[in-house]
């Protein structure tokens, strides 16, 4: 076991080095900063608008714009955080084994277990805490331009950085059978699907479509960042949904895959469904040639 | 003990078997030479030695270890054909990286010892991706010797180097073995087994075809004699039946304007082994 520990951190060690020396943080440090200021003026607009408007005592026009805009740089973080998860894992396995860096790192003593792992482990760190940390910054730029608060944080940055441990999983599993081009393509096209199941959902939500919202709750157990999304989504605004009425109903249609609150057991499904994926990567690799 | 065990060994990618039950050993602390033409198997058997394919029949093993096993490759040292360092690493950074993969804790001192015997010294500090071919492949072996294996399992490493370095490489391979360690070579270049190889394996088609002693494998092919009716050669005679040969021919009325004794080089044994004496012959 402490073997296994030892071979992951040095290969986690180097793969953040290469990260640091490809400069990979630092272009997405300044691309982050700019979402960022262009978020920042958004909410400042969209905020300055609404004072003009009187939701006629029907609507909180304050938390409906909020949430809206919340949830939307919530799905710029995933989004952003999954792109950054996908690339430091795509070529993993069969991308290095075709360049030959592979070759000489698992002929040593390590194992590919401890290799998958460290891979895994460097990857999930870096998308997970940049997740968090962009959506803390998003919050604060909603709270300090437009004044709103979400009902709540911690989880639904929980929640993301579980999507992208997630997503980077089973990047690296496509890694291990996929070249390098097509496992990129597969993984985003992958948690695209994701996310357009989810906005079928609460349109079936909304609709009270039975079959749509099924589909969703299905997708939401089989790929299971996208029930993470969706419940980080409800989290937001939960305290507005319990409430109900019209922004109550309005918030949890929500932008771009419409909120769900998932079942209680949910976070152990997802460890178990990461440990799942990460047992057939390991299989697959035990059984590669290189 | 033998450093490298094979017996037996299948390899089937798909339907197209690689390797059709090879035997094969290396003593420990002996440098043999595997041979072949492109597509033998050469590559293949090498990789499953070091654990980077699995075999399809047979066992292999390295030190006493199954190969592939943690033990295995621990006793190992590796340079594939086709290899790459990252690009961003210097050459002491691909070093320290290996010497944490294999626990080696030797530190500087193992580093610069490397990097001197393979003539790196002056590119610690070099970016892998600023470095010639020539020198990766040097780095390469560098790599290889970290940790202090005991079986060194070098495929091609001589394939981008200089003639300089080429030589370098020789020295380093015979300073190796006399540390101890194995080392299979893995090469197309006969003259450098020829002049460094304590064996030789070649293998044509996935099987072994010929295999002894450098030295025994290139001996004498005849003694040829010029007389007044021109050149002939005396199959199968040596240095020793020189003189009698020359005497016959003079006692026999003969005028002998030369003679020599004929050996064959590793090449002609090559050759001969997989079977394209005739077709270089007629083609050449
Ligand atoms: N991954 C693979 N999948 C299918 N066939 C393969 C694979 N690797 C090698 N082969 C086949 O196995 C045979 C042996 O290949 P190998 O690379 O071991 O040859 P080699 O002796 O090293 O040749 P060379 O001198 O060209 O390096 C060849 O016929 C090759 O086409
Ligand atoms: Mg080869």
């Amino acid at each position: 076991m402490s073997e296994l520990l030892t071979g992951a951190r040095i290969v986690a060690a180097h793969a953040l080095r290469e990260s640091l020396r490809r400069r990979v943080f630092f272009v997405v440090l300044g691309l982050t900063l700019a979402f960022g200021g262009l978020y920042a003026w958004g909410v400042h607009e969209l905020f300055s608008d609404i004072d003009e408007f009187n939701g006629n005592g029907f609507l909180d026009a304050e938390t409906l714009a909020g949430a809206t805009i919340l949830g939307l740089a919530m799905f710029g973080t995933l989004f952003l955080g999954v792109i950054l998860a996908v690339f430091l894992t795509l070529n993993a396995v069969r991308g290095d084994a075709e360049r030959g860096l592979l070759q000489p790192v698992i002929v040593r003593p390590l194992g590919r277990g401890a290799y998958l792992l460290g891979r895994w482990a460097a990857a999930a760190a870096v998308s997970a805490s940049y997740v968090v940390v962009v959506f803390f910054g998003g919050v604060l730029l909603t709270k300090l331009f437009g004044g709103y608060t979400p009902d709540s944080v911690i989880v639904p940055a929980l929640e993301l950085a579980g999507a992208v441990a997630i997503i980077s999983a089973l990047a690296l599993l496509g890694s291990i059978v996929l070249g390098t081009t097509a496992n990129g393509v597969a993984v985003l096209m992958v948690f695209g699907a994701g996310l357009l199941v989810g906005l079928l959902g609460s349109i079936g939500d909304a609709l009270d479509s039975g079959t749509l919202s099924d589909v969703a709750n299905v997708a939401s157990w089989v790929l299971p960042f996208e029930g993470l999304y969706r419940d980080a989504l409800f989290q937001l605004v939960s305290g507005a949904v319990s409430e109900g009425g019209v922004t109550g109903a309005l918030v949890q249609l929500g932008p771009l895959g419409g909120s769900h609150d998932n079942h209680a057991l949910f976070p152990l499904f997802c460890v178990g469904y990461a440990l799942v994926v990460g047992a057939l990567a390991l299989a697959a690799f035990r059984r590669r040639d290189l | 003990m033998s450093d490298l065990h094979v017996e037996g060994l299948v390899k089937r990618y798909g339907s197209h078997t690689a390797l059709h039950g090879v035997d094969l050993e290396v003593g420990e602390g002996e440098l043999v030479g595997l041979l072949g033409p492109n597509g033998a198997g050469k590559s293949t058997l090498t990789k499953i030695a070091c654990g980077l394919v699995r075999a399809t029949e047979g066992t292999v093993t390295v030190a006493g270890h199954p190969a592939g096993s943690r033990a295995a490759r621990a006793a190992q040292g590796y340079l594939a054909e086709l290899f790459r360092f990252p690009g961003w690493a210097t050459a002491d950074e691909v070093l320290v990286l290996h010497q944490q993969l294999t626990g080696s804790e030797k530190g500087a001192g193992e580093r610069a010892d490397l990097l001197g015997l393979v003539g790196l010294s002056d590119a610690r500090e070099r970016k892998v991706e600023e470095m010639s071919k020539g020198m990766q492949q040097r780095l390469g072996i560098a790599q290889a010797l970290v940790g202090e294996p005991r079986l060194l399992l070098l495929d091609e490493p001589t394939s981008a180097l200089d003639p300089a370095g080429r030589r370098t490489v020789r020295d380093l391979l015979v300073e190796v073995q006399g540390r101890g360690v194995a080392v299979m070579l893995n090469t197309h270049l006969l003259s450098e087994v020829e002049l460094v190889c304590d064996r030789v394996v070649i293998i044509d088609h996935g099987a072994v075809v010929t295999s002894g002693r450098t030295a025994e494998l290139v001996r004498p092919r005849g003694v040829e004699v010029e007389t007044a009716a021109g050149r002939r050669v005396i199959e199968g005679a040596g240095r020793a039946e020189a003189p009698r040969i020359v005497a016959e021919l003079v006692a026999a009325g003969e005028q002998v304007f030369g003679v020599q004794v004929l050996s064959s080089t590793l090449e002609d044994v090559y050759l001969d082994a997989v079977g394209e004496r005739e077709s270089t012959r007629s083609s050449g």
